[in-house]
């Protein structure tokens, strides 16, 4: 929270001297500013429906389940793919990791699935296609993907 | 003409707001156990959202009103090379808030001349390399398993990076 406020607050002081500095320019850049917001908020709301939706068919116990106990090449494979279709704010994702952790999980699994879980993203993918194009968007993920298990797979050799 | 648009722009977005409600109505109805759970981090993430969102599209105005392309050409462009690298990874690694509110600034980044390592840098690095996340991770996960993440992860994002922009110039 205190990065927001310290963003919030460079903004604040930015726009404040673009104003001093012309209020023509500072207007245009607010006026950009609205229509883009009112542009993506849908796509902002969408997503975190999605992301609603889809942790109620895979909520974070279901998560636990899958992610714990023996570790094989199959439940590495498994939570990256779980890590694929979820996003869970980092704030909720490393304590749930950490108990995973605790409770016996392996670093290999755990690193899968965070690594997934922030850089792949399904339920993303309109708004990245949109921006991105569809290359950019196809090969970022997939590699992605694909790092996330060599990281896995290396983590759980240092480890 | 502008206030037409900006009306049509506000109606469509109310429109989208009740769907969404009747969703997450529906969502509660057959789900009662579950959704609880997912509301919850729908809030987290709407309070992340709210909190970044707004402040992120003035300072995407001012930039598209004080940022000459050629600044961003010159610094994030084809020719900017390593120093190019360096600065789109420390530019991922300051925000907070999930990774597709990232995803506009880097639409722009590319419409502007940046190179598509550079922007897929600065995704990776916001994605899962952002400082203020890694404090969070140190706690709940150790330091050595942190290090190893963050360094392994680092190496990756560059890998792809450039990975991506080759296959993106396979086009030509």
């Amino acid at each position: 929270m205190t990065v927001a406020l310290i963003i919030n607050t460079i903004t604040l002081v930015l726009l404040i001297y673009s104003f001093t500095k012309s209020t023509g320019r500072t207007g245009k850049s607010l006026k950009i500013a609205l229509t883009k917001g009112l542009n993506l908020a849908p796509w902002m709301i969408g997503i975190i429906v999605l992301i609603g939706v889809i942790l109620s068919f895979v909520p974070p116990p279901v998560i636990e389940q899958y992610l714990g106990g023996e570790m094989t090449i199959y439940q590495v494979g498994a939570a990256a793919l779980i890590g694929t279709i979820s996003m869970i704010p980092n704030l909720v994702a490393m304590p749930l990791a950490g108990s995973l952790i605790e409770s016996g999980a392996s670093f290999t699994t755990i690193a899968a699935f965070l690594t997934t879980l922030t850089m792949v993203g399904v339920v993303t993918l309109p708004l990245e296609l949109k921006e991105m194009g569809k290359k950019i968007t196809f090969w970022r993920n997939f590699l992605a993907f694909f790092f996330a298990v060599v990281i896995a797979l290396a983590i759980g050799i240092l480890m | 003409m502008k206030t037409q648009k900006l009306s049509i722009s506000i109606k469509k977005l109310v429109v989208f707001l009740v769907i969404t409600a009747i969703i997450l109505y529906l969502l509660r109805i057959f789900f009662p156990a579950r959704s609880d759970m997912s509301f919850e981090i729908m809030r987290e993430y709407s309070i992340e959202v709210i909190a970044i969102f707004p402040p992120v599209l003035v300072l995407m105005g001012l930039a598209d009103v004080w940022i000459p392309r050629e600044k961003i050409k010159k610094y994030l462009g084809q020719e900017s090379g390593l120093k190019g690298v360096l600065l789109s990874m420390f530019m991922g690694t300051l925000p907070t808030g999930p990774m597709f509110i990232a995803f506009p600034i880097a639409g722009e980044m590319l419409k502007k001349g940046a190179r598509v390592a550079n922007v897929v840098v600065f995704l990776g690095a916001w994605a899962s390399l952002k400082m203020p996340q890694i404090g969070v991770e140190i706690q709940f996960l150790g330091l050595q398993f942190s290090i190893y993440r963050v360094v392994l992860t680092f190496i990756a994002v560059l890998f792809i990076a450039f990975i991506t922009e080759k296959m993106h110039q396979e086009v030509k």
